[in-house]
């Protein structure tokens, strides 16, 4: 049987126009993946609600003004020492007046009582504070609370609060380490 | 008796490019793939802080971006730091209904759900900032998450 040629299809423009796809894909999206600090705002406080008074001792008071300088509890502070000093404030000692009291809870997913500190860190900042040094305050923060979830978590599981798995034991922990940053109601401290 | 071969004036076979697409097209699949849209164009310089406690912000379809920062115009808008919402210019004022407009955007099964991205330049006043937390608070957008950098070590 004679073989008949067929008449080959020109493919050499595929490539160009699969180019063309591609450029055009290039221009118009994006890659980066948004990370950043995941917070929850409070929600909006109706106007005849009273101040809860909270006991000067369970306070941790940081300040940030308009230059950037750290007032931690009426001292000046630094960034870098912000982490041992909320971790410091958070240990529990339930018989040192410069600590801030303690308060058993019922922990339902261990059956029993635990002591946690009553501490609360307020965070004030001024108008003219830096985004920049805000974010560095929250990020110090943060770690100061990993790493208490992370020593916790070692000394339960004898893992860190990253590596665990079960999410029973993320909930516990959780728990047990509790976040109590409070942002105060945004105020004039000292001129932009 | 020629003791080589004389080479024949032979066509050089030209180099076969069928592959060629298929190359390009992986390419093209790999970005298609790991990219998303540009939903605007930014108009102020967002230089997001460093930080090391971050995460990553699941399910980019449920963010709302607002942009902080100075313009990056700026013999035309000057060096203040501005919001931008969507694809302009905005104030304080403008945060409850862009909320809205987001909200009336999504599922009504997702509506809870949508973070709020602040991308906010390092240099801004935190002034602005809380005006625009006061805001959001107001119209109970109260997922946010500000955007940050991973730190180098």
């Amino acid at each position: 049987m004679p073989k008949r040629a067929t008449p080959e299809i020109n493919a050499g423009s595929t490539a160009d126009i699969a180019f063309l796809l591609l450029i055009f894909f290039l221009v118009t999206t994006t890659m980066d993946v948004d990370t950043g600090i995941i917070r929850k705002l409070p929600p909006p406080v109706e106007k005849n609600q009273e101040d809860v008074q909270v006991n000067n001792r369970n306070v941790l008071k940081i300040l940030v003004n308009s230059h950037d300088l750290l007032l931690i509890d009426g001292e000046r502070g630094d960034v870098n020492t912000l982490k041992t000093k909320v971790i410091d404030f958070m240990s529990l000692h339930p018989n040192d007046p410069k600590y801030p009291e303690v308060k058993p809870k019922f922990i339902k997913e261990l059956g029993k009582e635990v002591m946690l500190s009553k501490g609360v860190i307020s965070l004030k900042n001024d108008r003219g504070t830096s985004y920049g040094m805000y974010i560095k305050v929250q990020d110090e923060l943060a770690k100061a609370f990993h790493e208490m979830k992370d020593q916790k978590s070692i000394q339960m599981y004898g893992l860190k609060y990253d590596q665990l798995i079960d999410q029973k034991k993320v909930k516990i922990i959780n728990k047990l380490v509790p976040v109590p940053i409070s942002e105060a109601e945004p105020e004039n401290v000292g001129g932009e | 008796m020629a003791r080589f071969k004389v080479k024949k004036d032979k066509e050089s076979g030209a180099i076969n490019t069928s592959s060629l697409p298929d190359i390009i097209f992986m390419l093209l699949f790999f970005f298609m793939v790991t990219t998303t849209m540009r939903e605007t164009s930014p108009k102020v310089r967002t230089k997001v802080p460093e930080a090391s406690q971050i995460q990553k912000l699941e399910k980019k379809s449920l963010v709302s971006y607002i942009l902080i920062g100075p313009p990056i115009n700026h013999r035309l808008y000057g060096d203040n730091s501005r919001i931008q919402l969507d694809d302009q210019f905005a104030t304080v004022k403008d945060i409850g209904e862009f909320v809205a407009r987001e909200r009336q955007a999504r599922n009504e099964a997702d509506r809870n759900k949508i973070t709020t991205s602040l991308k906010v330049d390092e240099s801004t006043k935190m002034g602005v900032v809380t005006d625009v937390k006061q805001q959001l608070r107001k119209s109970s957008a109260l997922k946010i998450n500000y955007s940050a950098r991973r730190a180098r070590k």
